[in-house]
Parts: structure tokens; sequence; C-alpha cells
């Protein structure tokens, strides 16, 4: 076996020596610094990222707080405004109404007041329709020339009574 | 050595030829560069190139290579974290070092024609003496003779001391050996086990698609074992560096 022939260890010694040496001192004194201060300086910017990133965060939620701050009172005051103008037409409904009801009943009291009239007015042309009636009748009947005063007195009394008594 | 005989030995492949001076074995001098030495060269060359000039541009958004440099160093540093712990990182620049030259040691070895100069037990037994004096040192240095309580297994009665204590030192001394032939046999019995195989490849004829096969699928297998070495070749010495600064 080549490897157990000691002429040629000397040599193999020599070169991995060398070449370990010259390798550890690359390694150490200028790979390895190389990678870790790229890793770190990536690192870092990892951190910073994040770090603006939770900034902006915080940020955003408070403009999205304001945002729904200002809603709410937006709201709040369209709701306000919709109450005030739904009463002040409810008001205006309600007097309108009265309103018309106090003309309404005006306006009964009116027509019941010229019907009455009317009706006064039928009764006392009745009145008289009814003497003359009843002069014509008694002469008719009883051959008796009634005073026409008398008669009209009578008259009177009987309409009147029952136009009372209508009324009851 | 089966030399002569027409076909190739399978540990011809492990044959130290000097390239300047072009000299056969057995009259190599130190200072000869071998194709030992080209491979180890080469790894130096292949391992700066892939650390420096993959992060040459420091980019933010990494590409291609500055992944794979950033992945070989977040593994070795995930390594030594979790084996050491955070005072581990002293200690990092030679475990990545000794990482990557046995791993491009190894993988280099699996291109046709290259040599593998991890599959010599000189340069692993090497290696593995570096790491064994280091920790050692380490040792010593932090915890002065406090440091030969280690041979002791804590808890153990004082009655088994006599025979725990030599355990534990024969076990401390086989590191280096362990570490190194560990390696080293992975090495040499997969190129060996290729070599073999894919000498059946002419000899079967048409059959010889079944080795061929065969030799195809090991060499998959080889690839991974070369991870796999230089991993464990790190683990251990994280594990050996952890027991020199905790002892126990």
């Amino acid at each position: 076996m080549p490897q157990l022939d000691p002429t040629v260890w000397p040599t193999q010694l020599f070169w991995l020596t060398l070449t370990f040496v010259a390798l550890y001192l690359i390694v150490w004194r200028v790979a390895l610094p190389r990678i870790s201060e790229v890793l770190e300086a990536r690192q870092r910017k990892l951190d910073d990222d994040l770090k603006k990133a939770t900034a902006l965060k915080e940020e955003a939620e408070a403009i999205l707080a304001e945002y729904e701050k200002m809603r709410a009172d937006a709201q709040a005051s369209a709701h306000q405004e919709l109450q005030a103008t739904h009463d002040a037409l409810k008001e205006e409904a309600e007097r309108e109404t009265e309103a018309l009801a106090a003309k309404l009943s005006a306006q009964t009291e009116e027509a019941e007041a010229r019907i009455a009239a009317a009706k006064s007015a039928a009764l006392a042309s009745l009145e008289g329709t009814v003497s003359e009636v009843v002069v014509a009748a008694t002469e008719k009947l009883i051959g008796v020339k009634a005073g026409g005063q008398e008669v009209a007195r009578v008259v009177g009394d009987v309409m009147g009574s029952q136009v009372k008594g209508e009324g009851r | 050595m089966a030399e002569g005989g027409g076909a190739h030995s399978p540990l011809e492949q492990f044959e130290i030829k000097g390239l300047f001076p072009a000299r056969d074995h057995g009259e190599i001098g130190t200072l000869d560069f071998t194709n030992s030495s080209l491979m180890m060269v080469t790894t130096l060359v292949l391992i700066s190139a892939f650390l420096i000039l993959g992060m040459r541009r420091g980019a933010l958004v990494p590409g291609r290579m500055q992944s794979l440099a950033e992945l070989s160093y977040e593994f070795i540093a995930g390594l030594i974290s979790d084996t050491v712990g955070s005072e581990g990182r002293r200690y990092f620049p030679i475990v990545f070092t000794l990482f990557m030259f046995v791993l491009f040691g190894n993988l280099l070895g699996m291109v046709p024609y290259s040599f593998t100069f991890t599959s010599h037990i000189i340069v692993t037994f090497a290696l593995a003496m570096l790491v064994f004096t280091g920790v050692t040192i380490l040792a010593v240095a932090k915890h002065g003779m406090h440091f030969f309580s280690f041979f002791v297994p804590p808890g153990a009665p004082v009655a088994m001391w006599p025979l725990l204590i030599p355990i534990e030192v024969i076990s401390y001394l086989s590191r280096p050996i362990s570490l190194s032939v560990r390696l080293f046999a992975n090495m040499l019995a997969g190129h060996t086990l290729l070599k073999v195989i894919a000498g059946f490849i002419g000899l079967l004829g048409v059959f010889g698609i079944l080795p061929f096969a065969l030799v195809v699928a090991l060499t998959g297998l080889e690839i991974l074992i070369a991870f796999l070495q230089a991993y464990v070749f790190a683990i251990l010495t994280c594990l050996y560096i952890n027991d020199a600064l905790h002892l126990h």
C-alpha cells in the first residue's frame, strides 16, 4: 500500500503544512470576516426594515383610528340633523292638521248656523201659510171668519211647541 | 502492491508521483511537488476562490455562489453553536478550515484521474494530531492540573479508579488514531472498491453494463461519503473542543 511507504511522508507533510496554514490564514483573515460582515449587514437591514415597517404600521393604525372617529362624528351629526328635520316636519304637519281641523270646525259651525237660519226662516214662512190655511178652512167649514191675529197666535204656539219637541 | 501482470492494481491510484521534478516514489524529496501537492494546492485555490469570489459583491440578496459560501459559513457556525455554544466562536476559523479542506480534498478525489490526498494516512493523521494537540493544549491552559480530572468519570467509586483511569486515558489517546483512520479508511475503501468494480467492466464484455451501473451508483455514494466524512471530522473536532472547555 503506497500509504505506508515512509519515504513519501515528508513531502506530504511539507505541502500539507504549507497549504493548510495558507488556507487557515486566508479563511481567518479574509474570507470569514467578509462573510460575517455581509451577513451582519443583511441582519441590520432586516432589523431596520422591520422597525420601519412597524413604525409605518403604527402610523397607519393612528390614521385609521382618526378616520373612524371622524366617520363616527359625521354619522352622529348627520343623525342629529336628520332628527331635527324630522321633528320640524312633524311639528309643521301637526300645526297644519290643527289649523285644518279648526277651519273645518268653523265651517261646520257656520254651516250649522246657516241650516238653523234656513230652518227658522222656513218655519216662519210656514206659520204664515198655515194661518191662512186655517182661516180659509174655518170659514169654509163653519162659516166663521176667524180673526187673523188670533189664528196667527195659536198657530205660532202650536208650531213653536212642535219645533221645540223636534229639537229635543 | 500487485505490480506487473498487466492489469492495474486498484491501489495504484494512491501512488505518490513526483511532478516537479518528475521522480518515482522512493526517491521523492521533501520539497518535491507531487500529485498530492498539486491536489492540496488546487484545494487551497478552489476554497479561496469559492469564498472570496463568491462573496466579492457582498450582495444583500445573494446569488448562487454567494448563497453557497454563506451556507457553508452558517452550517459550520450552527455546528459550533450546537456542540460548543457561544464560547466556540473563537475556534470557528480552524473548524471551518478543517471542514473545507477535508471536504474539498474528498470531493476533488472524485474527479477521474485526480488524486485523493485524504486517502493518505499521514495527511489525515497530521490533521488529527493538529486537533488533538490543539485541544489538549487548550484544556491544560484553561483548567491547569484540574484537566486530569477528565480521566476520572464523575460519580465512579474510588475502588474502580485503577480500572477506569487507564481506560479513559487510552480512549483519550486513541482519539487522533480513530479520527485519522476513519477518514483515511473511508477514502481508501471507497476508491479501491470503485477501481475493483470498474476493472470488471472490460472483462465482462456486454455484461460489463452491470458493474458500470454499480460504479455509477457507488460514485453517488462516494460523493455522499465525501460530505459525510468532512462533517464527521468537523463535528468530532467540535466535540473535542467542547470537552476541553467543559471537561465533563
